[in-house]
């Protein structure tokens, strides 16, 4: 378990990251979210053990980063954006290196070399030198060398970044394989992939924790919504509903075909969405398409600018 | 195997991985036979000491360059690359990183120096020399290839690109090579100081000549105690502890 008390980093007199704190329980794969420069990468850097919080705690299974921070690093797994490799290296040679930096015997790297490689999906790969991997496969590596000593909590920084679709469906089922007995952190910018593998989300906003929980949870904290709206019928009909529903925003109308409207919109409460579905219908105007992508609304409502909400 | 061993395994892989490790030995090896014929046997008339002498001068010289250009890379390529993350993240200290590196760097040296041992050899067997001469100028050899080393893995710690670490390396070595210059023009005990950290003139000549002098020694092996101890605090500074 990862228990996370008041962190605070500051660079100088800029406050990267205040008063942060949450807890992570084995088996959870956790999203990281925020903005360029939200404190991301900070948190990910002091919970590897790169970087000293200037205060607050972080402990791992009881043990302090703060005070432990060599004992810690044997219990965290690290895969930064660009995957740290020997690339002159083969790739069981390198996971097997990484295994004994961390402090296994060479029985206990050998025990468990198979099952990592397992895990990592690297099967036909092992003996291949890692300067000749696919930008994906060298995900792989790298999450393989961040889970050779079993550590307790992994952390994954953007660990689908450059990967194709496909690739990106296999790194999900690596990713969610990782949970199995300890947690997960990732950050990532691609809200959709956070969308389908993570438990719970955090929402990071100028160094602060702004929203916490399942995206639900979250989507339900946030009221502003964007939305796409699609009906069939004239651009003046839609526009005469939209000017009569309280609560709506950033209104822009734009012509989709013979005899169909669109606009983009916020609703700024759960309210206006319901009655604006509602005038719509009642309009007598065909509704063909009222959405809005959920994890972006609510990441968008969680971390505008005050002047923007 | 200690986590020292571990980084210097890597490292000595890396060295034998690569093409730029063979090239340096391939031109060290080429250049040391070439002068050992142009300067030694096609010299003139000199004694079999006088040849063993001058193969240890050139050899010097060219312990030093090797060593520079096989260090400037071991910290300053970790950063470049990225994968000093993976060192940061183990729960390793920074003395066995760097200690490892040295390892790896005096393993490739010595073996490079092992490589040379023929010439002495050839006069060994058709002159007149001792064997201990011959020890006692590998013996040299190895210490100013173990001050280099350590001067080149410290000016690696100091950067994220390995040829300003090797710029700054050549320039200290430089700087401790004029030291017998400095030496001449100040007073004592001034002089004798400076006189004492002259990197070859006070120090290199006696084991080329077969001489074998503790304070030699001792300067040698201070000198690389000394920079990976500032090698070991560059990367403790940088790293949290």
């Amino acid at each position: 378990m990862i228990e996370v008390q008041g962190l605070t980093r500051y660079y100088g007199a800029f406050a990267a990251l205040e008063d942060v704190s949450f807890r992570v329980e084995r088996g959870s794969i956790v999203g990281l979210l925020g903005r360029n420069g939200a404190g991301k990468s900070t948190t990910l850097k002091i919970l590897a053990g790169l970087i000293p919080p200037s205060s607050g705690t972080v402990r791992v299974d009881g043990v302090d980063i703060v005070a432990e921070p060599q004992q810690i690093r044997s219990r965290i797994g690290y895969l930064p954006e660009d995957p740290p490799l020997y690339e002159d290296m083969r790739v069981r040679d390198f996971v097997a290196h990484i295994g004994r930096l961390k402090g296994m015997s060479a029985e206990q790297v050998a025990a468990r070399l198979p099952q990592v490689l397992a895990t990592a999906q690297l099967h036909g790969r092992e003996d291949q030198v890692i300067g000749t991997l696919s930008h994906g496969y060298r995900k792989r590596v790298g999450i393989a060398q961040a889970i050779i000593h079993d550590p307790r909590l992994v952390i994954l920084d953007e660990p689908i970044s450059g990967l194709d679709p496909v690739q990106i469906a296999e790194m999900r089922k690596v990713i969610r394989q990782l949970a199995d007995g300890r947690a997960v952190l990732i950050s990532s910018h691609n809200l959709p992939e956070v969308e389908q593998t993570c438990d719970w989300l955090l929402v990071l906003k100028a160094g602060r924790l702004v929203a916490r929980g399942t995206e639900a949870e979250i989507a339900e904290q946030s009221q502003r919504v964007r939305l796409k709206v699609e009906v069939r019928g004239t651009a003046d009909a839609l526009r005469a509903v939209l000017d009569a529903t309280p609560d709506l925003a950033d209104i822009a109308l734009v012509h989709t075909g013979e005899g169909l409207a669109a606009a983009q919109l916020v609703a700024t409460t759960d309210a206006a969405r319901e009655a604006l579905a509602r005038a719509l219908v009642d309009a007598g105007l065909g509704l063909r398409q009222f959405a809005g992508t959920r994890l972006e609304d609510m990441f968008l409502g969680a971390t505008a600018d005050e002047e923007e909400a | 195997m200690t986590p020292a061993l571990l980084v210097a395994r890597r490292d000595l892989g890396a060295y034998l991985h690569g093409f730029g490790g063979y090239v340096i030995v391939a031109a060290v090896l080429f250049v040391t036979g070439l002068l050992f014929q142009t300067r030694g046997l096609g010299g003139g008339a000199l004694y079999s000491h006088e040849v063993l002498e001058t193969f240890f001068e050139n050899s010097g010289g060219l312990v030093m360059i090797s060593g520079i250009l096989f260090t400037m890379r071991s910290l300053a390529e970790e950063r470049q690359l990225g994968t000093d993350v993976l060192l940061e993240t183990s729960p390793i200290s920074e003395v066995q990183v760097v200690v490892g590196k040295w390892l790896a760097a005096m393993l490739v040296m010595g073996g490079m120096l092992a490589l040379t041992a023929y010439m002495p050899a050839l006069i060994f067997v058709n002159g007149k020399v001792s064997l201990a001469h011959i020890g006692v100028g590998y013996l040299g050899l190895l210490l100013l290839a173990s001050a280099t080393t350590a001067i080149g893995i410290a000016a690696s710690s100091l950067f994220r690109t390995q040829l300003p670490a090797g710029i700054l390396a050549g320039v200290a070595v430089v700087t401790l090579l004029l030291g017998w210059l400095l030496a001449d023009l100040t007073e004592p005990p001034f002089s004798e100081i400076l006189a004492y950290g002259a990197y070859w003139d006070k120090h290199y000549t006696e084991f080329m000549t077969g001489r074998l002098h503790l304070r030699s020694v001792v300067y040698y092996l201070t000198l690389t105690f000394a920079f990976l101890l500032g090698a070991t605090k560059v990367l403790e500074g940088r790293r949290w502890r």
